[in-house]
């Protein structure tokens, strides 16, 4: 089995595998450095995002707010991990010459157009939908799925398959038409 | 070392691995979804498969203490499949869209800012939730061995013989 795929990047069950390594590390630095342990995860952070975005507009209501409380805006260890992963993710596009600018992408595109306002505000919409989901079930396929399969955890199984399962019948019906 | 650097050189490597396994794009999550591209499948897999040894192998001898996410069965059931109905849509999850604008495809941009606002609503909605779906009914922080009431290792050997096979299947029927 080859490690590099023909468009430069690398075999999956490589990369995945390696990503379970990384799990393993952080785990231990984590506990070492921090004295506590932090399993991988990253949507906690957009509630951190959403509650630093609106503490410029409405300092009193975020201080207010019960579930802002209860997660505590600050910028921590996950909210910088989110953000090195989009520093992460441009290094090794940049290095392997996959990075690319792409207004809509091309599945999209196939079935509903070239528009990139259509596809702004019907990504918005996917994204309030998810997050809400996400911060109601604890937890995103990072933090329920990865973390969540590596401990055992039955909230893990039980999101994942929630995730995969909506999301493939969702898929088949948005992508795939009656017709097809 | 403080947490915010361990956090961001955790999160550059993971966002490299995520690129690298090009598990990143609208098109490779969709495609899972439509069972015609597993290869975020074949990645998730892979880290679950090695993550869970070196994760019970840790908490075994005593260094970690696992932290399950509580089973809270209508939270979780419910606010699971509200996401993969969103996921369907925006094609990508909280971590990847990230990585897929740090890999050029901006229109990620559009899905994170939903997501963002998607958080302050739910901030404003957890007084409701709280009262109500969070309430039916809770298991609690279980995991799937301590449910089964049997020595987690089993459960490992078990887990990885299915992944194993999916892989199987997969390169069988080339997707």
């Amino acid at each position: 089995m080859k490690i590099k795929t023909a468009d430069g990047g690398w075999n999956p069950y490589f990369a995945g595998a390696l990503v379970g390594v990384l799990a393993i590390v952080s785990v231990v630095a984590t506990t070492k450095i921090m004295g506590k342990t932090n399993f991988l995860g990253a949507s906690t952070t957009f509630v951190r995002a959403a509650g630093l975005a609106e503490q410029r507009l409405v300092p009193e209501h975020v201080e207010k707010n019960e579930y802002f409380k209860k997660e505590k805006v600050k910028v921590d260890w996950q909210f910088m991990l989110v953000l090195g992963i989009f520093l992460g993710a441009f290094i090794s596009a940049v290095s392997d010459g996959s990075f690319k600018l792409e207004a809509v992408p091309p599945t999209w595109e196939k079935r509903f157009g070239k528009s990139a306002v259509k596809r702004a505000v019907w990504a918005f919409c996917g994204g309030v939908v998810a997050m809400i989901g996400a911060r109601l079930a604890d937890g995103c396929p990072s933090g329920h799925g990865l973390s969540g399969l590596m401990q055992l955890s039955l909230s893990g199984f039980a999101a994942l398959a929630c995730f995969f399962g909506v999301g493939a019948l969702a898929a088949h019906f948005i992508y795939r038409g009656r017709a097809s | 070392m403080n947490e915010q650097i361990l956090g961001l050189i955790t999160g550059i490597l993971f966002g490299f691995l995520l690129q690298k396994g090009r598990v990143l794009r609208f098109d490779k999550q969709v495609g899972a979804m439509l069972f015609k591209d597993m290869t975020i499948l074949k990645f998730m897999l892979s880290a679950i498969i090695v993550g869970m040894l070196g994760v019970y192998f840790l908490s075994d001898i005593g260094f970690i203490e696992l932290k399950h996410k509580a089973m809270n069965v209508g939270a979780v059931l419910l606010g699971g499949s509200l996401f993969g109905a969103g996921w369907a849509v925006m094609g990508f999850c909280p971590g990847t869209s990230l990585g897929a604008i740090g890999e050029g495809r901006w229109h990620a941009l559009w899905a994170l800012l939903g997501m963002i606002a998607g958080a302050g609503i739910f901030a404003e909605m957890y007084p409701f939730f709280k009262s109500t779906v969070y309430t039916w009914l809770d298991w609690g922080k279980i995991s799937l061995p301590e449910l089964m009431r049997v020595n987690h290792w089993p459960v490992i050997a078990g887990l990885s013989v299915i992944y194993l096979f999916l892989f199987f299947i997969f390169e069988k029927r080339k997707i």
